[in-house]
Protein backbone atom coordinates (compact mmCIF):
# COMPACT_ATOMS: atom_id res chain seq x y z
CA UNK A 1 0.00 0.00 0.00
CA UNK A 2 1.48 3.29 -1.09
CA UNK A 3 1.58 6.24 1.26
CA UNK A 4 -1.20 8.32 -0.28
CA UNK A 5 -1.17 10.79 2.59
CA UNK A 6 2.45 11.59 1.88
CA UNK A 7 1.63 12.13 -1.78
CA UNK A 8 -1.32 14.36 -0.86
CA UNK A 9 1.02 16.47 1.24
CA UNK A 10 3.61 16.66 -1.53
CA UNK A 11 0.97 17.66 -4.09
CA UNK A 12 -0.46 20.27 -1.79
CA UNK A 13 3.00 21.76 -1.33
CA UNK A 14 3.73 21.57 -5.07
CA UNK A 15 0.45 23.33 -5.85
CA UNK A 16 1.31 26.08 -3.40
CA UNK A 17 4.80 26.49 -4.87
CA UNK A 18 3.38 26.56 -8.37
CA UNK A 19 0.80 29.21 -7.51
CA UNK A 20 3.34 31.41 -5.75
CA UNK A 21 5.75 30.90 -8.66
CA UNK A 22 3.19 32.21 -11.17
CA UNK A 23 1.73 34.87 -8.84
CA UNK A 24 5.20 36.23 -8.17
CA UNK A 25 5.42 36.97 -11.89
CA UNK A 26 1.77 38.01 -12.01
CA UNK A 27 0.67 36.00 -15.03
CA UNK A 28 0.97 32.49 -16.37
CA UNK A 29 -0.55 29.22 -17.48
CA UNK A 30 -2.32 28.56 -14.21
CA UNK A 31 -4.99 26.19 -15.49
CA UNK A 32 -2.94 23.53 -17.21
CA UNK A 33 -0.24 23.68 -14.56
CA UNK A 34 -2.58 23.02 -11.66
CA UNK A 35 -4.40 20.23 -13.49
CA UNK A 36 -1.28 18.04 -13.62
CA UNK A 37 0.08 18.54 -10.08
CA UNK A 38 -1.08 15.12 -8.84
CA UNK A 39 0.10 13.39 -12.02
CA UNK A 40 3.59 14.87 -11.64
CA UNK A 41 3.59 14.13 -7.92
CA UNK A 42 2.83 10.50 -8.62
CA UNK A 43 5.39 10.25 -11.42
CA UNK A 44 8.27 11.77 -9.44
CA UNK A 45 7.52 10.09 -6.11
CA UNK A 46 6.25 6.67 -7.08
CA UNK A 47 6.49 5.89 -10.71
CA UNK A 48 9.67 6.99 -12.45
CA UNK A 49 12.78 4.89 -11.78
CA UNK A 50 16.49 5.62 -11.49
CA UNK A 51 16.04 9.36 -11.04
CA UNK A 52 18.95 11.15 -9.48
CA UNK A 53 18.62 14.92 -8.96
CA UNK A 54 22.39 15.28 -8.62
CA UNK A 55 22.86 13.47 -11.95
CA UNK A 56 19.75 14.47 -13.90
CA UNK A 57 21.07 12.97 -17.14
CA UNK A 58 21.78 9.47 -15.82
CA UNK A 59 21.56 7.16 -18.80
CA UNK A 60 19.22 4.53 -17.37
CA UNK A 61 16.69 6.96 -15.93
CA UNK A 62 13.05 6.99 -16.86
CA UNK A 63 12.32 10.13 -18.87
CA UNK A 64 9.43 12.54 -19.12
CA UNK A 65 8.43 14.72 -22.04
CA UNK A 66 6.03 17.41 -20.89
CA UNK A 67 4.67 17.98 -24.36
CA UNK A 68 2.25 20.61 -23.08
CA UNK A 69 5.35 22.67 -22.35
CA UNK A 70 3.38 25.67 -21.10
CA UNK A 71 2.74 23.79 -17.86
CA UNK A 72 6.41 24.24 -17.00
CA UNK A 73 5.75 25.91 -13.61
CA UNK A 74 4.04 22.75 -12.31
CA UNK A 75 7.01 20.62 -13.26
CA UNK A 76 9.48 23.20 -11.95
CA UNK A 77 7.77 23.12 -8.55
CA UNK A 78 8.04 19.34 -8.41
CA UNK A 79 11.65 19.28 -9.66
CA UNK A 80 12.68 21.94 -7.14
CA UNK A 81 11.04 19.99 -4.32
CA UNK A 82 12.89 16.87 -5.46
CA UNK A 83 16.20 18.74 -5.30
CA UNK A 84 17.04 19.25 -8.97
CA UNK A 85 17.70 22.93 -8.34
CA UNK A 86 17.25 25.45 -5.51
CA UNK A 87 13.70 26.39 -4.54
CA UNK A 88 14.72 30.04 -4.93
CA UNK A 89 14.78 29.54 -8.72
CA UNK A 90 10.97 29.48 -8.58
CA UNK A 91 11.09 33.22 -7.94
CA UNK A 92 12.77 33.74 -11.33
CA UNK A 93 10.05 32.38 -13.64
CA UNK A 94 10.22 34.14 -17.01
CA UNK A 95 12.54 36.84 -15.76
CA UNK A 96 15.37 37.73 -18.16
CA UNK A 97 18.16 35.16 -18.01
CA UNK A 98 16.11 32.71 -15.93
CA UNK A 99 16.60 28.96 -15.96
CA UNK A 100 12.83 28.58 -15.72
CA UNK A 101 11.13 29.79 -18.90
CA UNK A 102 7.36 29.40 -19.18
CA UNK A 103 7.85 26.58 -21.71
CA UNK A 104 10.22 23.75 -20.84
CA UNK A 105 13.80 24.00 -22.11
CA UNK A 106 16.13 21.04 -21.63
CA UNK A 107 19.17 23.26 -22.04
CA UNK A 108 18.23 25.55 -19.17
CA UNK A 109 16.60 23.46 -16.49
CA UNK A 110 18.12 20.45 -14.72
CA UNK A 111 15.65 17.56 -14.87
CA UNK A 112 13.86 18.72 -18.03
CA UNK A 113 14.34 15.90 -20.51
CA UNK A 114 13.02 17.62 -23.64
CA UNK A 115 12.37 21.15 -24.86
CA UNK A 116 8.70 21.62 -25.61
CA UNK A 117 6.21 24.36 -26.23
CA UNK A 118 5.35 24.02 -29.89
CA UNK A 119 2.35 21.81 -29.25
CA UNK A 120 2.09 18.40 -30.82
CA UNK A 121 5.79 17.65 -31.00
CA UNK A 122 6.47 15.94 -27.68
CA UNK A 123 4.94 12.56 -28.39
CA UNK A 124 7.11 12.10 -31.48
CA UNK A 125 10.24 12.81 -29.45
CA UNK A 126 8.98 10.41 -26.78
CA UNK A 127 8.53 7.76 -29.50
CA UNK A 128 12.16 8.28 -30.52
CA UNK A 129 13.28 8.00 -26.90
CA UNK A 130 11.23 4.83 -26.40
CA UNK A 131 12.48 3.34 -29.66
CA UNK A 132 16.03 4.19 -28.58
CA UNK A 133 15.52 2.49 -25.23
CA UNK A 134 14.39 -0.68 -27.01
CA UNK A 135 17.42 -0.48 -29.32
CA UNK A 136 19.67 -0.17 -26.27
CA UNK A 137 17.79 -3.03 -24.67
CA UNK A 138 17.47 -1.19 -21.39
CA UNK A 139 14.47 -1.02 -19.10
CA UNK A 140 13.80 2.67 -19.36
CA UNK A 141 10.22 3.80 -19.45
CA UNK A 142 9.34 6.97 -21.34
CA UNK A 143 6.44 9.13 -20.18
CA UNK A 144 4.79 11.87 -22.18
CA UNK A 145 2.11 14.25 -20.95
CA UNK A 146 -0.03 15.80 -23.65
CA UNK A 147 -2.88 18.26 -23.33
CA UNK A 148 -6.39 17.56 -24.55
CA UNK A 149 -6.38 20.71 -26.69
CA UNK A 150 -2.91 19.73 -27.86
CA UNK A 151 -4.37 16.43 -29.07
CA UNK A 152 -5.86 18.41 -31.96
CA UNK A 153 -2.36 18.65 -33.46
CA UNK A 154 -2.17 15.97 -36.15
CA UNK A 155 1.41 15.06 -35.35
CA UNK A 156 0.13 13.26 -32.23
CA UNK A 157 -1.69 10.81 -34.43
CA UNK A 158 1.36 10.25 -36.61
CA UNK A 159 3.24 9.42 -33.42
CA UNK A 160 0.36 7.25 -32.23
CA UNK A 161 0.60 5.12 -35.37
CA UNK A 162 4.37 4.86 -35.14
CA UNK A 163 4.29 3.82 -31.48
CA UNK A 164 1.86 0.98 -32.05
CA UNK A 165 3.44 -0.12 -35.34
CA UNK A 166 6.77 -0.42 -33.53
CA UNK A 167 5.41 -2.04 -30.37
CA UNK A 168 6.65 0.67 -28.03
CA UNK A 169 5.35 -0.88 -24.83
CA UNK A 170 7.86 1.16 -22.85
CA UNK A 171 6.00 4.35 -23.76
CA UNK A 172 3.30 5.69 -21.46
CA UNK A 173 1.26 8.61 -22.73
CA UNK A 174 -0.77 10.66 -20.30
CA UNK A 175 -3.57 12.96 -21.46
CA UNK A 176 -4.40 15.87 -19.19
CA UNK A 177 -8.10 15.74 -19.99
CA UNK A 178 -9.32 18.93 -18.35
CA UNK A 179 -11.72 19.58 -21.24
CA UNK A 180 -10.91 23.25 -21.66
CA UNK A 181 -8.67 25.12 -24.06
CA UNK A 182 -8.00 28.75 -24.97
CA UNK A 183 -10.98 29.40 -27.23
CA UNK A 184 -13.57 27.38 -25.35
CA UNK A 185 -14.32 23.87 -24.23
CA UNK A 186 -12.47 21.17 -26.13
CA UNK A 187 -15.74 19.86 -27.49
CA UNK A 188 -16.76 23.32 -28.73
CA UNK A 189 -13.43 24.02 -30.35
CA UNK A 190 -12.74 20.76 -32.08
CA UNK A 191 -14.49 17.79 -30.56
CA UNK A 192 -12.27 14.98 -29.36
CA UNK A 193 -15.47 12.97 -28.86
CA UNK A 194 -14.59 9.50 -27.62
CA UNK A 195 -10.93 9.96 -26.85
CA UNK A 196 -10.56 6.49 -25.38
CA UNK A 197 -11.85 4.86 -28.58
CA UNK A 198 -9.56 7.03 -30.68
CA UNK A 199 -6.41 5.83 -28.89
CA UNK A 200 -7.67 2.25 -28.78
CA UNK A 201 -8.26 2.27 -32.50
CA UNK A 202 -4.69 3.45 -33.00
CA UNK A 203 -3.49 0.29 -31.27
CA UNK A 204 -2.79 1.68 -27.81
CA UNK A 205 -3.83 0.14 -24.54
CA UNK A 206 -5.96 2.79 -22.91
CA UNK A 207 -6.78 3.47 -19.27
CA UNK A 208 -8.85 6.17 -17.73
CA UNK A 209 -8.71 7.62 -14.24
CA UNK A 210 -9.26 10.60 -12.00
CA UNK A 211 -6.02 12.52 -12.45
CA UNK A 212 -6.26 14.06 -8.99
CA UNK A 213 -6.82 10.81 -7.09
CA UNK A 214 -3.68 8.94 -6.03
CA UNK A 215 -5.43 5.67 -5.43
CA UNK A 216 -6.84 5.85 -8.96
CA UNK A 217 -3.50 6.90 -10.42
CA UNK A 218 -1.82 3.96 -8.72
CA UNK A 219 -4.36 1.54 -10.14
CA UNK A 220 -3.76 2.60 -13.72
CA UNK A 221 0.01 3.10 -13.55
CA UNK A 222 0.42 -0.35 -12.04
CA UNK A 223 -1.24 -1.82 -15.16
CA UNK A 224 0.97 0.09 -17.59
CA UNK A 225 4.10 -1.98 -17.51
CA UNK A 226 2.95 -5.09 -19.27
CA UNK A 227 5.35 -6.03 -22.07
CA UNK A 228 2.58 -6.72 -24.55
CA UNK A 229 3.89 -4.78 -27.53
CA UNK A 230 1.39 -1.97 -26.99
CA UNK A 231 2.04 1.64 -26.02
CA UNK A 232 -0.14 2.79 -23.12
CA UNK A 233 -2.31 5.88 -22.84
CA UNK A 234 -3.72 7.03 -19.54
CA UNK A 235 -6.53 9.51 -19.96
CA UNK A 236 -6.52 11.49 -16.75
CA UNK A 237 -9.75 13.29 -16.07
CA UNK A 238 -8.66 16.52 -14.47
CA UNK A 239 -9.93 19.95 -13.52
CA UNK A 240 -8.24 22.96 -15.03
CA UNK A 241 -6.81 25.29 -12.37
CA UNK A 242 -7.58 22.66 -9.72
CA UNK A 243 -7.15 24.13 -6.26
CA UNK A 244 -7.42 27.79 -7.23
CA UNK A 245 -11.12 28.51 -6.75
CA UNK A 246 -11.36 31.76 -8.71
CA UNK A 247 -10.22 30.08 -11.92
CA UNK A 248 -11.08 26.44 -11.28
CA UNK A 249 -12.72 24.85 -14.32
CA UNK A 250 -12.81 28.20 -16.09
CA UNK A 251 -11.78 28.71 -19.73
CA UNK A 252 -9.90 31.91 -18.83
CA UNK A 253 -7.61 29.94 -16.52
CA UNK A 254 -5.42 28.91 -19.46
CA UNK A 255 -3.19 31.95 -19.23
CA UNK A 256 -4.30 34.31 -16.55
CA UNK A 257 -3.21 37.08 -14.24
CA UNK A 258 -3.01 36.12 -10.59
CA UNK A 259 -1.75 38.25 -7.75
CA UNK A 260 0.38 37.42 -4.73
CA UNK A 261 -2.34 38.89 -2.54
CA UNK A 262 -4.99 36.46 -3.68
CA UNK A 263 -2.63 33.51 -3.34
CA UNK A 264 -1.71 34.69 0.16
CA UNK A 265 -5.39 34.92 0.95
CA UNK A 266 -5.94 31.39 -0.33
CA UNK A 267 -3.19 30.11 1.96
CA UNK A 268 -4.37 32.26 4.89
CA UNK A 269 -1.26 34.41 4.86
CA UNK A 270 1.17 31.53 4.69
CA UNK A 271 3.96 32.45 2.24
CA UNK A 272 6.51 30.02 0.81
CA UNK A 273 9.99 30.39 2.28
CA UNK A 274 11.77 30.87 -1.05
CA UNK A 275 9.83 34.08 -1.66
CA UNK A 276 11.10 35.80 1.45
CA UNK B 1 34.40 9.44 -65.85
CA UNK B 2 32.48 6.72 -64.08
CA UNK B 3 29.11 7.81 -62.83
CA UNK B 4 27.99 6.75 -59.39
CA UNK B 5 24.54 7.16 -57.94
CA UNK B 6 24.72 9.60 -55.08
CA UNK B 7 22.15 7.64 -53.04
CA UNK B 8 24.33 4.54 -53.28
CA UNK B 9 27.23 6.53 -51.93
CA UNK B 10 25.01 7.86 -49.14
CA UNK B 11 23.91 4.36 -48.16
CA UNK B 12 27.39 2.86 -48.45
CA UNK B 13 28.93 5.61 -46.36
CA UNK B 14 26.34 5.29 -43.60
CA UNK B 15 26.67 1.52 -43.66
CA UNK B 16 30.43 1.77 -43.21
CA UNK B 17 30.00 4.17 -40.30
CA UNK B 18 27.26 2.03 -38.76
CA UNK B 19 29.55 -0.99 -38.81
CA UNK B 20 31.87 0.70 -36.35
CA UNK B 21 29.35 2.75 -34.41
CA UNK B 22 26.12 1.28 -33.08
CA UNK B 23 24.83 4.79 -32.35
CA UNK B 24 24.26 5.49 -36.04
CA UNK B 25 20.64 5.05 -37.10
CA UNK B 26 18.73 6.11 -40.19
CA UNK B 27 15.13 7.24 -40.54
CA UNK B 28 12.94 7.24 -43.59
CA UNK B 29 9.43 8.42 -44.38
CA UNK B 30 8.38 5.83 -46.95
CA UNK B 31 11.17 6.85 -49.32
CA UNK B 32 13.76 4.22 -48.50
CA UNK B 33 13.68 3.14 -52.12
CA UNK B 34 14.29 6.71 -53.32
CA UNK B 35 17.01 7.40 -50.76
CA UNK B 36 18.70 4.12 -51.65
CA UNK B 37 18.88 2.92 -48.07
CA UNK B 38 17.32 -0.56 -48.38
CA UNK B 39 20.78 -2.20 -48.14
CA UNK B 40 21.25 -0.43 -44.79
CA UNK B 41 17.94 -1.82 -43.56
CA UNK B 42 18.80 -5.33 -44.71
CA UNK B 43 22.02 -5.23 -42.73
CA UNK B 44 21.12 -3.19 -39.67
CA UNK B 45 17.41 -3.99 -39.45
CA UNK B 46 15.83 -2.04 -36.61
CA UNK B 47 18.51 0.64 -36.88
CA UNK B 48 16.67 1.70 -40.04
CA UNK B 49 13.55 3.35 -38.67
CA UNK B 50 10.61 3.42 -41.05
CA UNK B 51 8.33 6.31 -40.06
CA UNK B 52 5.80 6.10 -42.87
CA UNK B 53 4.51 9.14 -44.74
CA UNK B 54 4.89 11.39 -41.72
CA UNK B 55 7.93 13.65 -42.05
CA UNK B 56 7.15 15.86 -39.07
CA UNK B 57 6.91 12.79 -36.88
CA UNK B 58 10.14 11.42 -38.37
CA UNK B 59 12.05 14.53 -37.35
CA UNK B 60 10.57 14.34 -33.85
CA UNK B 61 11.54 10.68 -33.56
CA UNK B 62 15.05 11.52 -34.76
CA UNK B 63 15.23 14.12 -31.99
CA UNK B 64 14.14 11.56 -29.40
CA UNK B 65 16.77 9.11 -30.67
CA UNK B 66 19.37 11.84 -30.37
CA UNK B 67 18.31 12.37 -26.75
CA UNK B 68 19.12 8.71 -26.20
CA UNK B 69 22.63 9.21 -27.62
CA UNK B 70 22.00 7.92 -31.13
CA UNK B 71 23.20 9.74 -34.25
CA UNK B 72 20.19 9.86 -36.55
CA UNK B 73 20.28 10.57 -40.30
CA UNK B 74 16.70 11.26 -41.39
CA UNK B 75 16.03 11.53 -45.12
CA UNK B 76 13.15 12.59 -47.30
CA UNK B 77 12.59 14.80 -50.33
CA UNK B 78 13.97 18.28 -49.65
CA UNK B 79 10.54 19.88 -50.01
CA UNK B 80 9.20 17.80 -47.11
CA UNK B 81 12.38 18.03 -45.04
CA UNK B 82 12.13 21.81 -45.17
CA UNK B 83 8.59 22.97 -45.82
CA UNK B 84 6.75 20.12 -44.08
CA UNK B 85 8.93 19.45 -41.07
CA UNK B 86 10.40 22.91 -40.51
CA UNK B 87 8.96 23.61 -37.07
CA UNK B 88 9.84 20.12 -35.86
CA UNK B 89 13.41 20.48 -37.07
CA UNK B 90 13.56 24.02 -35.70
CA UNK B 91 12.21 23.28 -32.21
CA UNK B 92 12.61 19.57 -31.46
CA UNK B 93 16.06 19.27 -33.07
CA UNK B 94 17.81 22.65 -33.25
CA UNK B 95 16.28 24.69 -30.43
CA UNK B 96 16.66 21.62 -28.22
CA UNK B 97 20.34 21.56 -29.28
CA UNK B 98 20.29 17.92 -30.32
CA UNK B 99 22.30 16.02 -32.88
CA UNK B 100 19.99 15.40 -35.82
CA UNK B 101 21.16 15.11 -39.43
CA UNK B 102 18.34 15.94 -41.82
CA UNK B 103 18.78 15.00 -45.46
CA UNK B 104 16.73 16.71 -48.16
CA UNK B 105 16.99 14.96 -51.52
CA UNK B 106 16.07 16.13 -55.02
CA UNK B 107 17.24 19.71 -54.62
CA UNK B 108 15.52 22.36 -56.73
CA UNK B 109 14.73 21.26 -60.27
CA UNK B 110 16.18 17.78 -59.65
CA UNK B 111 12.65 16.66 -58.78
CA UNK B 112 11.90 16.80 -62.57
CA UNK B 113 8.71 14.79 -63.24
CA UNK B 114 7.47 15.13 -59.66
CA UNK B 115 7.03 18.79 -60.48
CA UNK B 116 6.27 21.92 -58.53
CA UNK B 117 4.87 20.22 -55.42
CA UNK B 118 8.15 18.36 -54.97
CA UNK B 119 10.67 21.08 -55.84
CA UNK B 120 12.45 22.65 -52.92
CA UNK B 121 13.39 26.07 -54.26
CA UNK B 122 13.37 27.52 -50.75
CA UNK B 123 14.88 24.87 -48.47
CA UNK B 124 18.19 26.71 -48.14
CA UNK B 125 16.38 29.95 -47.39
CA UNK B 126 14.40 28.29 -44.61
CA UNK B 127 17.31 26.34 -43.19
CA UNK B 128 19.71 29.29 -43.28
CA UNK B 129 17.47 31.03 -40.76
CA UNK B 130 18.02 28.33 -38.16
CA UNK B 131 20.76 29.50 -35.77
CA UNK B 132 24.02 27.55 -35.93
CA UNK B 133 22.68 24.94 -38.35
CA UNK B 134 25.35 23.44 -40.63
CA UNK B 135 24.14 23.30 -44.25
CA UNK B 136 25.97 21.61 -47.09
CA UNK B 137 25.30 20.48 -50.64
CA UNK B 138 27.96 18.12 -51.99
CA UNK B 139 28.68 18.22 -55.70
CA UNK B 140 29.88 14.69 -56.46
CA UNK B 141 30.17 11.22 -54.92
CA UNK B 142 33.55 11.93 -53.31
CA UNK B 143 32.44 15.14 -51.63
CA UNK B 144 29.18 13.48 -50.57
CA UNK B 145 30.98 10.60 -48.89
CA UNK B 146 33.29 12.94 -47.07
CA UNK B 147 30.59 15.38 -46.00
CA UNK B 148 28.35 12.59 -44.67
CA UNK B 149 31.31 11.43 -42.56
CA UNK B 150 32.03 14.98 -41.39
CA UNK B 151 28.38 15.49 -40.42
CA UNK B 152 28.42 12.19 -38.53
CA UNK B 153 31.49 13.37 -36.59
CA UNK B 154 30.07 16.84 -35.93
CA UNK B 155 28.07 17.12 -32.72
CA UNK B 156 25.05 19.20 -33.72
CA UNK B 157 22.28 19.52 -36.25
CA UNK B 158 23.04 19.48 -39.98
CA UNK B 159 21.05 19.80 -43.18
CA UNK B 160 22.41 17.83 -46.11
CA UNK B 161 21.00 18.92 -49.47
CA UNK B 162 21.56 15.82 -51.55
CA UNK B 163 21.18 15.05 -55.22
CA UNK B 164 20.47 11.33 -55.35
CA UNK B 165 21.03 10.52 -59.01
CA UNK B 166 24.31 9.67 -60.74
CA UNK B 167 26.63 12.61 -61.31
CA UNK B 168 30.15 13.06 -62.61
CA UNK B 169 33.01 12.58 -60.25
CA UNK B 170 34.81 15.88 -59.68
CA UNK B 171 37.28 15.07 -56.94
CA UNK B 172 39.94 12.43 -56.51
CA UNK B 173 39.32 9.89 -53.78
CA UNK B 174 41.98 11.36 -51.48
CA UNK B 175 40.62 14.94 -51.58
CA UNK B 176 40.15 16.34 -48.07
CA UNK B 177 37.03 18.31 -47.16
CA UNK B 178 35.96 20.37 -44.17
CA UNK B 179 32.53 21.54 -43.07
CA UNK B 180 32.30 25.25 -43.84
CA UNK B 181 34.94 25.08 -46.57
CA UNK B 182 34.58 25.42 -50.31
CA UNK B 183 36.92 24.21 -53.08
CA UNK B 184 38.54 26.20 -55.84
CA UNK B 185 38.29 24.11 -58.98
CA UNK B 186 39.68 26.62 -61.45
CA UNK B 187 41.67 29.79 -60.92
CA UNK B 188 41.07 32.85 -63.09
CA UNK B 189 41.58 36.59 -62.70
CA UNK B 190 38.48 38.04 -64.37
CA UNK B 191 35.39 36.69 -62.64
CA UNK B 192 34.47 34.51 -59.65
CA UNK B 193 31.81 31.89 -60.23
CA UNK B 194 30.44 30.42 -57.01
CA UNK B 195 28.45 27.27 -57.64
CA UNK B 196 26.34 25.10 -55.40
CA UNK B 197 25.52 21.45 -55.97
CA UNK B 198 26.16 18.90 -58.69
CA UNK B 199 23.66 20.20 -61.24
CA UNK B 200 24.93 23.78 -61.15
CA UNK B 201 28.60 22.84 -60.94
CA UNK B 202 28.35 21.08 -64.29
CA UNK B 203 26.75 24.18 -65.86
CA UNK B 204 29.24 26.49 -64.19
CA UNK B 205 32.28 24.56 -65.42
CA UNK B 206 30.83 24.58 -68.94
CA UNK B 207 30.25 28.33 -68.67
CA UNK B 208 33.84 28.84 -67.54
CA UNK B 209 35.05 27.02 -70.68
CA UNK B 210 32.80 29.16 -72.88
CA UNK B 211 34.12 32.33 -71.24
CA UNK B 212 37.69 31.21 -71.66
CA UNK B 213 37.17 31.06 -75.41
CA UNK B 214 36.29 34.77 -75.20
CA UNK B 215 39.44 35.43 -73.19
CA UNK B 216 37.60 35.75 -69.84
CA UNK B 217 39.30 33.71 -67.18
CA UNK B 218 37.01 32.54 -64.38
CA UNK B 219 37.70 31.28 -60.91
CA UNK B 220 35.25 28.47 -60.21
CA UNK B 221 34.43 27.84 -56.56
CA UNK B 222 32.43 24.79 -55.55
CA UNK B 223 30.72 26.31 -52.49
CA UNK B 224 29.83 22.94 -50.87
CA UNK B 225 28.94 24.70 -47.63
CA UNK B 226 26.08 27.18 -47.41
CA UNK B 227 26.37 27.67 -43.67
CA UNK B 228 28.84 28.50 -42.45
CA UNK B 229 29.79 30.24 -45.67
CA UNK B 230 33.44 29.97 -46.65
CA UNK B 231 33.83 33.75 -46.49
CA UNK B 232 37.62 33.80 -46.79
CA UNK B 233 37.90 31.74 -49.97
CA UNK B 234 35.08 33.58 -51.71
CA UNK B 235 36.07 37.09 -50.63
CA UNK B 236 39.76 36.55 -51.43
CA UNK B 237 38.77 35.61 -54.96
CA UNK B 238 36.32 38.51 -55.39
CA UNK B 239 38.96 40.95 -54.15
CA UNK B 240 41.01 39.87 -57.17
CA UNK B 241 38.28 39.60 -59.80
CA UNK B 242 35.81 42.29 -58.67
CA UNK B 243 32.95 40.35 -60.26
CA UNK B 244 31.07 37.43 -58.78
CA UNK B 245 28.23 35.32 -60.16
CA UNK B 246 26.52 32.89 -57.81
CA UNK B 247 24.94 29.85 -59.43
CA UNK B 248 22.37 27.87 -57.53
CA UNK B 249 19.50 25.50 -58.13
CA UNK B 250 17.35 27.40 -55.61
CA UNK B 251 15.26 30.54 -55.28
CA UNK B 252 17.51 33.60 -55.52
CA UNK B 253 15.80 35.14 -52.50
CA UNK B 254 17.19 33.47 -49.40
CA UNK B 255 19.77 31.46 -51.29
CA UNK B 256 23.54 31.22 -51.54
CA UNK B 257 23.95 34.34 -53.70
CA UNK B 258 22.23 36.59 -51.18
CA UNK B 259 24.39 35.13 -48.47
CA UNK B 260 27.53 35.82 -50.54
CA UNK B 261 26.40 39.38 -51.30
CA UNK B 262 25.82 40.17 -47.64
CA UNK B 263 29.18 38.73 -46.67
CA UNK B 264 30.97 40.82 -49.33
CA UNK B 265 29.08 43.97 -48.31
CA UNK B 266 29.99 43.33 -44.67
CA UNK B 267 33.63 43.13 -45.72
CA UNK B 268 33.25 46.38 -47.71
CA UNK B 269 34.74 44.90 -50.84
CA UNK B 270 34.04 46.60 -54.18
CA UNK B 271 32.25 44.11 -56.35
CA UNK B 272 29.63 43.55 -58.99
CA UNK B 273 27.34 40.58 -58.47
CA UNK B 274 25.06 38.48 -60.63
CA UNK B 275 22.60 35.86 -59.51
CA UNK B 276 21.82 32.66 -61.36
CA UNK B 277 18.93 30.96 -59.64
CA UNK B 278 15.18 30.65 -59.67
CA UNK B 279 13.64 34.08 -59.85
CA UNK B 280 10.51 34.27 -57.68
CA UNK B 281 8.82 31.29 -59.31
CA UNK B 282 7.17 28.00 -58.40
CA UNK B 283 8.37 24.70 -59.79
CA UNK B 284 6.83 22.69 -62.62
CA UNK B 285 7.27 19.35 -64.37
CA UNK B 286 9.75 18.74 -67.16
CA UNK B 287 13.03 17.14 -68.06
CA UNK B 288 16.12 18.48 -66.36
CA UNK B 289 17.20 20.18 -69.60
CA UNK B 290 13.81 21.83 -69.99
CA UNK B 291 13.78 23.04 -66.40
CA UNK B 292 17.35 24.37 -66.52
CA UNK B 293 16.43 26.30 -69.62
CA UNK B 294 13.05 27.44 -68.26
CA UNK B 295 14.58 28.90 -65.10
CA UNK B 296 17.70 30.32 -66.80
CA UNK B 297 20.09 27.99 -65.01
CA UNK B 298 22.14 26.83 -68.01
CA UNK B 299 25.81 27.37 -68.82
CA UNK B 300 24.67 29.81 -71.50
CA UNK B 301 22.74 31.85 -68.91
CA UNK B 302 25.80 31.98 -66.68
CA UNK B 303 27.94 32.98 -69.65
CA UNK B 304 25.50 35.76 -70.59
CA UNK B 305 25.33 37.06 -67.04
CA UNK B 306 29.12 37.28 -66.83
CA UNK B 307 29.33 39.07 -70.18
CA UNK B 308 26.77 41.64 -68.98
CA UNK B 309 28.74 42.27 -65.81
CA UNK B 310 32.04 42.52 -67.70
CA UNK B 311 30.75 45.31 -69.97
Amino acid sequence: MKDFLKMEKFASEARKNCLYCIANLGVGHVGGALSIIEILTYLYNEEMKNLNPSNPNAEDRDMLVLSKGHSGPALYSVLAMKGYFPMAWLATLNKGGTNLPSHCDRNRTPGIDMSTGSLGQGLSAACGMAYGALLKKNNQCIYCIIGDGETEEGQNWEAAMFASANGLDNLIGITDYNKLQIDGTVEEVSGLKDLEKKWTSFGWEVFSCNGHDFSDLEKVFSKCHEKNGKPKMIICNTVKAKGFPRLENKIESHNSKITLDEVKELYKGEVVEWLN
Amino acid sequence: MAELEMRQVYCQTLSELAEKDSRLVILEADLMKSSGTFPFKEKYKERAVECGVAEANMVGIASGLSLQGFIPFAATFGCFASRRAFDQFFISSNYAKLNVKLVGTDPGVAAVFNGGTHMPFEDIGLMRMIPKLVISEPSDPVSLKSIVKLMYEYDGCCYLRMHRQAVDKIYSENEKFELGKSKILKDGKDVTLVSLGAIMLKQTLMAADMLEKDGIKATVIDALSVKPLDADTISDSVKKTGIVVCCENHQIDGGLGISVAKMLLDKQINFKIGYIGINDSFGQVGTLDFLLSQYNLTAKDIYKKVKELCK
